[in-house]
């Protein structure tokens, strides 16, 4: 147990220091933030909503269905 | 334009801009893992700056490409709903996997490479930056495992109840990932990823030497990148032809179009440029046979009998075929709760034709035919510029072995002009692996009329342009980052210099 929680704050430590010390690296990481922020709270809430989003399995089994049984 | 024009345009748009990204990442993880191999090797601290500035390159690359492919799993739930519930049994086992993997592999080891310098062992953190690069290219097998299966989709059957493509057992899911075309998709692109990786590296160093900075560090880097890219252009050219025998066994049209062949036929001639032809060498190339049977669009329209001597039936007969399959399955599905006998007839009968299914959406015969000049040029764009890369390298690498390189000056801008010739290259291939396989989503089952969600054309419009901007942000946002970098240079000693 004791070891596994060197290893945790050793893990820990890895990280937390190797951010802290980011020199060129710290605007990258700022970019993929600003980046995960438009996709997941701009495009995906707004633009990207799934089609079928709030169907029943049954209801887009049959949205499918119809469509695939529809003539051009 | 309709709904499923502008819904195309915008997931062509988005895989493309995604392409940038991926092949850099896979080649530039291989100089890396190289130089900082030899760096172990050899113990030269010279060896660990110039992996350490090509590292450099891959985050900012890496920065940039992350997250892109999700926005096409956004397109598909919004845009391609039909298709996405169509193949969601098939595209959630790998795609899971995908996920997973690039997440915890190239996210643990991605770290450890750029945290771990003077931390972690020299051998560990090798094997970390190694990991990162075999991390992203098991991640392209998975994803060229879902794109392999929609040009060839083996190992699933449609299931009448759930209306999707499945896989019924272990089996299955072995035939999935070991689809030959999976597989040569697979080593063409993570190999022209490599060809990528070393243009860009060989360019970047010519500027070096064109500005008379870093001459020990550009011409090592050329070496390396040099070898990387040659390496990937054999194995380029060797997955290039299996995927030319391929698509003539399960693509015929793709290859027809790509090759603008109305009408084929044994010994097929290949056209270099219009009015210019190598006798058989079509048929070599997509048969292995001098006289090997090469179908163009005509016959494909008309029907034919193939180099195996089978009876490939005429589109008209497929779409009838198609026709009686789906009037089966609706049959089916108005039956199934309550004439259970009547049911099963139906379903007989909609197995019989299942692998025409998707024809039976299709109007007319020549509905099947792909834009047939886009795909012509961009296939010749791809294979010629894949040989002038082949070349730039195989002469960089000469006169910097010969070391006469940095007096050659036309070299070394041809070589920083192939950089963007390398992404035009790459692009092509896809617009003739996707273009050329239109109308279909998933090659004979689901064209893309039937593929698309009920949304309006202004809908998809304006996401279009959102992405536009957004895209064209992130990308100025890179080149200015990249070549910020570029312009500092390595951090080598000055008698490297």
């Amino acid at each position: 147990m004791g070891r596994l929680k060197d290893i945790t704050v050793s893990v820990w430590h890895f990280y937390r220091d190797g951010f802290r010390n980011m020199t060129w690296g710290r605007p990258l990481v700022w970019l993929i933030l600003l980046k995960i922020f438009i996709l997941f709270a701009v495009l995906r809430v707004f633009f990207f909503k799934p089609a079928m989003s709030g169907m029943t399995e049954e209801q887009k089994i049959e949205t499918v269905a119809e469509r695939m049984t529809g003539r051009p | 334009m309709d709904v499923v024009t502008w819904s195309r345009i915008q997931f062509a748009m988005t895989a493309a801009y995604h392409w940038l990204f991926v092949p850099l990442t896979l080649g530039l993880a291989l100089v890396m893992a190289v130089m900082e191999t030899i760096y172990v090797v050899r113990k030269d601290e010279f060896w660990k700056k110039a992996a350490r500035f090509w590292m450099k390159l891959f985050a900012v690359n890496f920065a940039v490409g992350i997250a892109t492919g999700i926005i096409l799993e956004f397109e598909f739930g919004t845009n391609w709903s039909n298709y996405s519930w169509f193949v969601g049994d098939m595209f959630g086992a790998p795609l899971a996997i995908e996920g997973i993997l690039a997440f915890f592999m190239e996210a643990t080891f991605f770290a450890v490479m750029f945290f771990g310098w003077d931390k972690v062992s020299k051998r560990f953190h090798l094997a970390s930056t190694w990991l990162t690069g075999i991390g992203a290219t098991i991640s392209a097998y998975w994803i060229l495992v879902a794109n392999g299966w929609m040009q060839n989709p083996v190992g699933t059957t449609f299931n009448p109840d759930t209306v999707r493509s499945e896989m019924a057992s272990v089996s299955a899911f072995w035939e999935v990932i070991s689809n030959p075309v999976a597989v040569s998709k697979f080593c063409h692109s993570v190999t022209s990823g490599w060809v990528t990786g070393g243009i860009f590296v060989v360019g970047v160093s010519s500027w070096y030497l064109l500005k008379g900075r870093h001459r020990k560090f550009a011409l090592s880097s050329i070496i390396v990148g040099g070898l990387v890219g040659l390496v990937g252009s054999g194995a380029v050219m060797l997955s290039g032809d299996s995927s030319g025998v391929h698509a003539a066994e399960f693509q015929p049209m793709k290859l027809a179009a790509a090759e603008g062949l109305r009408d084929g036929g044994r010994g097929a001639a290949f056209t270099i440029v219009p009015g210019i032809k190598v006798p058989k060498m079509l048929s070599i190339l997509a048969t292995h046979q001098l006289d090997g049977y090469v179908p163009g669009i005509n016959d494909i329209i008309n029907g034919y009998t193939d180099n195996d001597g089978n009876v490939v039936p005429s589109v008209s007969e497929k779409i009838r075929m198609g026709r009686e399959s789906l009037d089966a399955l609706a049959k089916y599905r108005s039956l199934k709760d309550t004439d259970p006998e009547a049911a099963a007839v139906a379903k007989a009968e909609m197995e019989e034709n299942v692998q025409y299914m998707g024809y039976g959406h299709l109007e007319k015969p020549e509905d099947v035919i792909p834009p047939v000049g886009v795909v012509f040029w961009a296939f010749r764009f791809m294979v010629g510029l894949g040989m002038l890369m082949a070349l730039v390298l195989l002469l960089t690498l000469f006169f910097a072995w010969k070391d006469k390189l940095a007096g050659k000056r036309w070299l070394l801008w041809i070589a920083i002009i192939c950089i963007p010739l390398v992404y035009i290259c790459g692009q092509c291939g896809w617009i003739v692996a996707e273009v050329g396989r239109q109308p279909w989503t998933i090659q004979g089952l689901l064209p893309v009329n039937v593929a698309i969600s009920s949304l309006s054309a202004g809908a998809v419009k304006t996401t279009f342009f959102v992405f536009l901007a957004v895209f064209a942000l992130f990308l100025a946002i890179e080149i200015r980052i990249m070549l910020g970098a570029i312009r500092k240079g390595p951090e080598v000693e000055p008698e490297n210099n």
